[in-house]
């Protein structure tokens, strides 16, 4: 059973609907208990940092999840609340992961826009998160801040600047690209995360 | 480098799709949810669901109908048509729709596009403008191109992304269903003023406009309706083509 936290950033159905395409079994849940207890536990998000920050730490759930022992993913703004600040909104996040969420610059010369959106590549893959998954292949990203590089980059990707594609440490796993929303490698995400 | 994006778009009525032929492996051409799951299986990058009903209840139907989209496709979606109301957004996000198209409503209304960008984010707002070249002013038009207004596009398209528009979805009304081509000089005006995405539509004729639109426009996304619902070219075919000519796309 996955716990996806629910924690008021709005719509989780697509992220529900993806586990359901793949036969896993879920719950949405915001009781700490229940997250506790599962398998393995999703942190979704969508929306400003600062706020879904907030949201998750009134609900007494940042440092929940911060002592979870099981597989953890985040996904997007959900992994970003992982790392240890966001300049969205200026806030401090769980440092779970040892890196700092910045603002993507537009850049009209290159033609980088910002939101980053749509389909991107990434590369210099290295966790079973990725595996049956190929340097170059495409996700889908919707962003406009991202998580620089460090030790703990399992994937990279570029838009205008290299950032962190997706995240581990120990028990802890990000992803900055919607699986639910990325075809086919996305579920193929979305499966290995249940069989770490 | 993000790809750039290949987008077909479905009108729906009543909730079911109209236009189209019969795609072999495909058993109801009006079934909604199968025609976009056929399409992202062939490589689409996101699809847009336009509805053209006129009545309530084919109103219900398409919310309806957007849930079992949100069930079904493993890519990303957009709807539009009829969105004049807070309330009409937050019923299609929930139903499971990753982004809504607002047009007339926010030529209205421009305070909309805040309040829902606010509410749910930029991400979820593709501001869709119709225009029309006079001269050498392009007015923006409503309702289909039916009624044309005093603002002007370029000021029109800044406006949408300061008040928190995501995108911009452009038709040049003078090009639509022309199969002519795109405006590309318009497009890259409009691409190096804006910071957010640019999806062109209306005009695409063949590969060489959807690929000039691209390069020339410098728009990030080209979305069409007839040149795939008619099976001229599929979209796999033409990702490749575009691949040929070294244009960024997901293969």
């Amino acid at each position: 059973m996955i716990a996806i936290v629910d924690y008021d950033t709005g719509n989780l159905r697509s992220v529900c609907n993806a586990f359901e395409r793949i036969g896993a079994e879920y719950i949405l849940t915001s009781d700490p208990r229940t997250i506790r207890h599962a398998d393995r536990v999703l942190l979704p998000g969508v929306g400003e940092a600062s706020s879904a920050m907030g949201k998750l730490q009134e609900r007494g759930l940042a440092e929940v999840v911060k002592s979870l022992t099981q597989p953890v993913l985040g996904i997007c703004i959900g992994m970003q609340l992982m790392c240890r600040h966001s300049e969205e909104g200026n806030v401090g996040c769980m440092d779970i992961f040892h890196v700092d969420v910045r603002r993507l610059r537009a850049d009209e010369g290159s033609g980088v826009k910002v939101p980053h959106m749509g389909w991107n590549e990434v590369s210099g893959l290295r966790s079973p998160l990725f595996d049956g998954v190929n340097e170059g292949d495409f996700f889908y990203f919707v962003h406009s801040f991202a998580a620089g590089t460090c030790h703990e980059t399992i994937a990279v990707s570029e838009n205008g600047t290299r950032f962190s594609a997706a995240l581990n440490a120990g028990n802890f796993y990000g992803t900055q690209f919607h699986p639910e929303k990325s075809g086919r490698l996305g579920e193929v995400i979305l499966r290995n995360f249940m069989a770490l | 480098m993000v790809a750039k994006r290949i987008i077909p778009c479905l009108d729906v009525k009543e909730g079911r799709t109209v236009k189209g032929i019969n795609f072999e492996g495909l058993r109801d051409v009006g079934d909604a949810v199968e025609l976009g799951r056929y399409y992202a299986g062939e490589g689409a990058d996101e699809l847009v669901y336009l509805d053209i009903s006129a009545t309530y209840e084919g109103r219900h139907t398409f919310t309806e109908l957007v849930r079992k989209i949100s069930d079904n496709i493993n890519i990303p979606f957009t709807v539009g048509g009829g969105i004049s109301t807070i309330d009409d957004a937050s019923r299609l996000l929930d139903a499971g729709a990753d982004k809504i198209s607002i047009n007339s409503a926010a030529v209205q209304n421009p305070g909309l596009i805040d309040l829902i960008a606010n509410k749910y984010g930029s991400q979820f707002v593709v501001l869709a403008i119709d225009a029309r070249q006079t001269g050498d002013v392009w007015h923006i038009t409503t309702h289909g191109g039916h009624h044309q207004t005093d603002r002007e596009l370029f000021a029109w398209a800044r406006e949408g992304q300061e008040r928190g528009a995501g995108e911009i979805l452009f038709t040049s009304m003078n090009h639509d269903g022309t199969r002519n081509g795109y405006p590309c000089d318009t497009f890259a005006r409009l691409s190096s003023m804006l910071s957010i995405p640019i999806i062109a539509s209306g005009g695409a004729g063949g590969v060489d406009d959807i690929a000039d639109v691209l390069t020339i426009g410098s728009a990030d996304a080209a979305l069409a309706a007839s040149i795939f619902h008619y099976g001229e070219i599929t979209i796999h075919e033409l990702k490749q083509q575009l691949h040929n000519r070294q244009i960024k796309v997901r293969l």
